[in-house]
Order: C-alpha cells, then sequence, then structure tokens
C-alpha cells in the first residue's frame, strides 16, 4: 500500500484516539478530530487522501454538512461515511453528495482498511488521470501548466 | 387460558344465556298474550251466542208447548161445557143418555177416561167409565166446592177414588133454582204424551209441575208423576223464564218454564246445553289446536331466531374482541419499535469504542516486550472473547434497527415460488446435517406480485431456521403455498415439540425466545411480524405440544404495474 494521509472526523474522542493509534501503528498517516470545524480549518491547511467521517455529530456541524463543505476545499480526497444502521438513509444522500462509501458502526478495523484502500486507489488513478492530463498538457503548452502551477502554489 | 380470561368467558356465556332468556321470554310474551287473549275472548263470546240461541230456543220451545197445552185443555173444557149446556140434568141421567154424550165426546175431542154427573148435594147421580164411582158423594171434596163457586175447574193430578193418578174438569150447568156438574177424568196418558212431545234429544225433557212443584206428568228423567221436582216454581214468572239449575246428578241444566193460562201449572222443558253445543266445542277444538299450533310456531321460531341473533352477536364481539387484541398488541410493538430504535443507537457508540480499544490492545500485544509476557495468551483469548461478544452486541442492535430502519418504497416483482425455492436451498445445507427434510407443497398459479423480495426472503428465511432450531435433529418441515381470497398464504409446518398455548401469544413480542442465552435474540419473529404487517399482511401461529408448530403467512396480492 502506497503512503497515504487519512483524517479521522468523530465526536467519540476515546473512538478517534484509538483509530488513530491503530493507524499509525500500520503506517498510515492518521490524523483525528473531533468536530466538523476542526476538520475543515485542518484541511485548509492539509491535503488527506480518506477523510472518515461520522454522520451523527450532536452539536455543531453534522456530517452532511461537513461533507458538503470538504467537497468545497478538497474536491479530490475520498470520504467514507461512518454510520449507525438507522441512519442508512443519510449516508445515501451522503454518497449523491460524492461520498465514497459508508461503513456500519461498530466496524472491524480489517473491513474499514479494505473500504480505505479501495478509496485510495479510487483517489490514486484519478490523480493519475491528472498527472497523464497535465502532462498531456505539459507536452502541448508548456507555458500555460507551469503559470497554474505557480499560481496554485 | 388463563385465570383471567377464564372468568371473563364464564362471565360473558352467562351474559349471553341471560340476554337469550330475556329475549325469547319478552318475544313470548308479547306475542303469545294477546293471541291466547284472543282465543280466550274468541271462545267467551262464541259459546255466549251459542248459549243465548239455546236459551232462545227453548224459551220459544216452552211457549209454543205452553200454548199446545193450554188448547188442549180449553177443547176438552169447551166441549165439556157446550155438552152440559145443551142438556138437562133430567135428560142427563136418563138411561144411556150419558153413554152416548161421552161417546159424543170422545169422538170429537177424545181423551176422557170417563164422565159422571154430581148434583148440587154432591151425590154422583150418573157415570160413564171404566170404574164404579156411581153413588160416591163428594160434597166434602175440596174440588167440589170451588167448582159450585166458580162454574169451571181444572184439578191437579191426585189418585182419588181410584188410586191412579188423574185429573179432572168439572163444568157447573145452572138450571132454574137448581146446579149440577158435569165432570170428566183426562186420560193422564194422552195428557201426558202431548207434554212430552216437547222432549228433543237424548236429554231433553218436558213435563207440567204445579205450583207446589210436584210433578203433574211423568218426566222422562229423575222422577215420576206426582213426586217433587226439585224445582222452586217462584223462580219462574211473566210468560216464559228460563233458568239454569244443577240436576241430581250435578249436571248444569237449562229449564225455561211457562205458566199455563190457568196459572197452576208450569211447563217445563228442560236441557242440556252442552248436547246442544256441540257445534261450539267443534269450533273450540278447531280453535285450541290453531292457537297450540300458533304457540309452537311461535316458540319454536323464537328460539331459533334468538339463537341465531346471540350467536352472531357472540361471533362479533369475539371478533371485536380480537381486533382490539391484535390493535393493542400492534400499538405496543410500535411504542417498544421507537424505542428500541433510539437505544440500539445509543449503544452502536461505546460498541464501537469497544471494538476500536480491543482491537488497540491487540494490536499492542505485538510489542516485542509483550511477546514474552507470561499470559500472552491469556490476554489474546479474552480479546478474542470481547470481540465475540461485541460481534453478538451488535447483532442484537443492527436486528432491532433493521425492523427500526426505514427502507425506501421500492417495489419489484416477487415470485413467492421462487422465492420460497432461494431460502429453502440457502438452509438446504444446514437441515441436512440435522436430517430434517424439507419438502414443498407449492401451487404453481400464484401470481407474480410486487414487493420487496429481500423483505420476504427475509421472513421465509427466518420461520424456515426456526423450524430447523426448534426440531433440532430428525423431523420434517413442509413449506405449503397457496392462493386464498385475495391473499397468497405460505404455511411453514414443523414436527417439532410445539409452543405451549400461553407462550403462543409472546412470540412476536421482541426479545422473546425460547432458545438458550446466546442462540437467539428474539427479534426474528418480530421483525417479521413487523415486516409482513407493513406488507399489509398478516401471521398467525398454531401450534401444539408435542405435535409440532405451523406459521401462516398471508400476502396480499399487489399485482405490479405494467411496465
Amino acid at each position: 500500500m502506497d503512503y497515504f494521509r487519512v483524517l479521522i472526523v468523530d465526536d467519540e474522542k476515546p473512538f478517534v484516539d484509538t483509530l488513530v493509534n491503530r493507524f499509525n501503528k500500520r503506517n498510515i498517516d492518521t490524523t483525528g478530530v473531533l468536530s466538523g470545524e476542526e476538520a475543515l480549518e485542518l484541511m485548509k491547511e492539509k491535503l488527506f487522501d480518506v477523510v472518515i467521517l461520522d454522520i451523527k455529530m450532536p452539536g455543531g456541524m453534522d456530517g452532511i454538512e461537513t461533507l458538503r463543505e470538504i467537497k468545497k476545499v478538497q474536491p479530490l480526497s475520498e470520504i467514507i461515511l461512518l454510520t449507525g444502521h438507522g441512519s442508512v438513509e443519510t449516508s445515501i444522500e451522503g454518497m449523491k453528495l460524492g461520498a465514497f462509501d459508508y461503513v456500519l458502526k461498530p466496524v472491524k478495523l480489517e473491513d474499514l482498511l479494505v473500504k480505505m484502500a479501495e478509496a485510495f486507489e479510487k483517489k490514486d488513478a484519478h490523480d493519475q488521470k491528472i498527472r497523464s492530463a497535465k502532462i498531456r498538457e505539459l507536452i502541448r503548452f508548456p507555458g500555460r501548466v507551469l503559470e497554474q502551477e505557480k499560481e496554485e502554489k | 387460558m388463563t385465570g383471567q380470561r377464564w372468568g371473563d368467558f364464564i362471565m360473558k356465556t352467562s351474559l349471553y344465556s341471560n340476554l337469550q332468556r330475556n329475549i325469547i321470554a319478552v318475544t313470548l310474551l308479547v306475542s303469545l298474550a294477546p293471541l291466547i287473549l284472543l282465543g280466550v275472548t274468541m271462545y267467551y263470546q262464541f259459546s255466549r251466542t251459542c248459549r243465548d240461541k239455546i236459551e232462545e230456543q227453548i224459551r220459544y220451545r216452552a211457549g209454543a208447548q205452553a200454548e199446545a197445552v193450554d188448547l188442549f185443555l180449553k177443547e176438552r173444557t169447551a166441549i165439556l161445557g157446550a155438552m152440559a149446556a145443551s142438556h138437562s140434568l133430567s135428560e142427563m141421567i136418563l138411561g144411556k143418555n150419558l153413554s152416548r154424550v161421552f161417546e159424543v165426546m170422545n169422538q170429537w175431542a177424545g181423551a176422557f177416561v170417563d164422565l159422571g154427573v154430581i148434583d148440587n148435594a154432591g151425590q154422583h147421580l150418573a157415570y160413564v167409565g171404566p170404574y164404579d164411582l156411581k153413588g160416591l158423594n163428594y160434597y166434602q171434596q175440596p174440588w167440589f166446592a170451588e167448582v159450585m163457586s166458580k162454574g169451571i175447574y181444572i184439578s191437579d193430578v191426585y189418585t182419588g177414588f181410584r188410586q191412579l193418578p188423574h185429573f179432572i174438569i168439572a163444568v157447573r150447568r145452572q138450571e132454574g133454582q137448581n146446579s149440577w156438574i158435569l165432570r170428566a177424568t183426562i186420560d193422564p196418558d194422552i195428557f201426558g204424551g202431548i207434554v212430552r212431545s216437547a222432549q228433543i234429544g237424548k236429554t231433553g225433557d218436558a213435563y207440567l209441575i204445579n205450583r207446589d212443584g210436584f210433578f203433574q206428568t211423568n218426566p222422562r228423567f229423575d222422577g215420576r208423576i206426582l213426586a217433587e221436582s226439585k224445582l222452586n216454581t217462584r223462580l219462574f214468572g211473566g210468560r216464559t223464564t228460563v233458568i239454569e239449575q244443577e240436576n241430581r246428578h250435578g249436571r248444569k241444566l237449562l229449564y225455561a218454564g211457562s205458566w199455563l193460562k190457568n196459572d197452576k201449572w208450569l211447563l217445563v222443558i228442560s236441557q242440556d246445553p252442552h248436547e246442544q253445543m256441540s257445534g261450539l266445542f267443534m269450533a273450540r277444538n278447531v280453535e285450541i289446536v290453531i292457537i297450540i299450533s300458533g304457540i309452537l310456531a311461535i316458540i319454536l321460531a323464537t328460539i331459533f331466531t334468538t339463537r341465531l341473533t346471540v350467536s352472531r352477536l357472540r361471533q362479533s364481539d369475539s371478533r371485536m374482541n380480537e381486533l382490539n387484541a391484535e390493535l393493542i398488541q400492534s400499538d405496543k410493538l410500535a411504542a417498544i419499535g421507537k424505542m428500541a430504535a433510539g437505544v440500539a443507537h445509543e449503544i452502536n457508540n461505546p460498541l464501537a469504542v469497544i471494538l476500536q480499544k480491543t482491537g488497540w490492545m491487540e494490536d499492542l500485544l505485538y510489542d516485542e516486550n509483550f511477546q514474552n509476557a507470561k499470559s500472552l495468551e491469556e490476554y489474546k483469548e479474552s480479546i478474542k472473547i470481547i470481540e465475540e461478544y461485541v460481534e453478538r452486541a451488535r447483532k442484537v442492535v443492527h436486528n432491532m434497527l433493521g425492523y427500526a430502519r426505514k427502507m425506501e418504497p421500492h417495489l419489484e416483482d416477487v415470485d413467492v415460488n421462487g422465492t420460497i425455492n432461494q431460502t429453502i436451498d440457502m438452509l438446504e445445507n444446514y437441515a441436512r446435517t440435522n436430517s430434517i427434510d424439507i419438502q414443498t407443497e407449492l401451487d404453481p398459479d400464484l401470481p407474480i406480485i410486487a414487493g420487496n423480495e429481500a423483505q420476504l426472503q427475509q421472513v421465509f428465511m427466518n420461520l424456515i431456521s426456526n423450524a430447523i432450531d426448534a426440531i433440532g435433529k430428525n423431523g420434517l418441515i413442509k413449506v405449503k403455498s397457496g392462493r386464498t381470497g385475495s391473499d397468497i398464504a405460505v404455511s411453514i409446518i414443523d414436527d417439532g415439540p410445539g409452543i405451549p398455548r400461553d407462550q403462543q401469544k409472546k412470540v412476536f413480542d421482541p426479545f422473546f425466545t425460547t432458545k438458550e442465552a446466546g442462540k437467539g435474540t428474539g427479534l426474528g419473529l418480530w421483525v417479521i411480524y413487523e415486516i409482513i404487517k407493513s406488507m399489509g399482511g398478516s401471521i398467525t401461529i398454531k401450534s401444539e405440544v408435542e405435535k409440532g408448530t405451523t406459521f401462516v403467512v398471508n400476502i396480499p396480492i399487489v399485482v405490479p404495474e405494467k411496465k
């Protein structure tokens, strides 16, 4: 598995902490935050490949709202929704809004890892496409791409 | 049945039988009372009319007969008077003259037994007749004085010198200073015959009595001439009077009495009214038969219709009770469902944390410094068990939420038989390892319905796997499908140990299970119940201990929209 960065958003601190520990132990660069607002703050500064987002977070932004905002900040990161069984409809709504998939709580780490790998592969394939498109463009109009790169930074 | 229900049952039963009794009583009273009243009134009126008629008849006969007797006496008196007037005393007693007169009288009128001439000293001067009465002196006889003063005399019946009951008619002839009497005896048989001619029927009688109540002619029954009758003549007044009186034998008879013109004799006609009223009795019997058959018909009809009504009432009552029970049950389940959904949700988060923490501990066990720990295996084992139990808790919650989850309305074409077959395929292995045979009797003509195949499969899956679990080992499960009206009915029949009556009501309650702890969540049938209810169908259980259990699922036929 390639090196990738993961953000976990859940209001249950022990859950987030443990998951972060376990991912990091498996050499996955993982960060945990406890609310949608924190997640958005962080994502403005740092790129994440996969975001694991709890749909039900009492107080503050809920999962779907956070999802919308994340898609604005980092449209290319893949989002896996964490859901209780009762909120499957919400998960489906989330997927319509661009989430990659959803998993039911409580989830075994192995299952979550499989989903994350799939998400990363998708993102990776997508990045590859973007990269090759850029290369094609670079070959055709080297100047324009370089200028764009400069603007983005 | 519990004690409470049994009590209700008895109470209701007596309620129904009371109701039935009351309805029958009131209906019978209302319908029979007028009928009986009508019958009695009709009979009473009819018998009155009948009696009036009989009375009228007997009164008329008494009057007519009295006239006939009067006429008879008047004729005899007239001819006697005529003979006396047309002969002088000397002529009368001379030679055979009196015999000739006697012959003429019998020739023209008849019924004379003898004839005698008596002078004003009471001496019997001449006599024609069977008795030797010539020479007797009547001066002392009470009638002699009467005839001498009144001119005409008709005696009561008496025995007299001849010692035989008879009566006489005597007339006085005034011849200058001298007067004499012509006296005749009337044949009592002829006279009696005239009176008796008014007797009719088997019980009718006709006779004369004098003012003192003594028979003047021979009655047909109850006495003979000169004997005392039981009639009180003072009861008879005017021309003709009808009275009712008991005779010697205690029978009530009608007596019509008509005084003769001489005011001495009463002509009596008696009659047993019952003899004349046979027509009435016939009518009465017919009436009684009609009324009794009417009463029987009313009683039978009343009992029949009342029973029918009460049993209908009872049926609808029990149907209503069932509906109420169903309503309460579904209310209860809905409330529990909402609560369960909320609780399940709250349990998910802790479970997630527990699972991750356990996983973290497991991860840590692979660190070098733990590898040499003495109880490493113990830790691993404990963690495995914790994970297993989290998994079990997770299943409970999932099942609960499986109900609480609102599926999007999602209808597809469902082949019920196909769904049953798929389900059985999935469970075949499980059944076979337990030596359980699954047989099917599926109606091949079932329509394709619009529904949710996954849900339906869950229903069959749960029911059949429950049946397998119930049997344990060695048994038979039958799955039948067929149409009943507008439903498809699927029966799952096992020959397992059955479910006791008191538990049957609870099988659809959440968390009710007969399986040992850890084997069943008690949610399977509850979820089925909810799924089938949401389809608009129903599920029923029939079970007998030791014989097995049958679940019948009724699914309404919803025709898929044409695409």
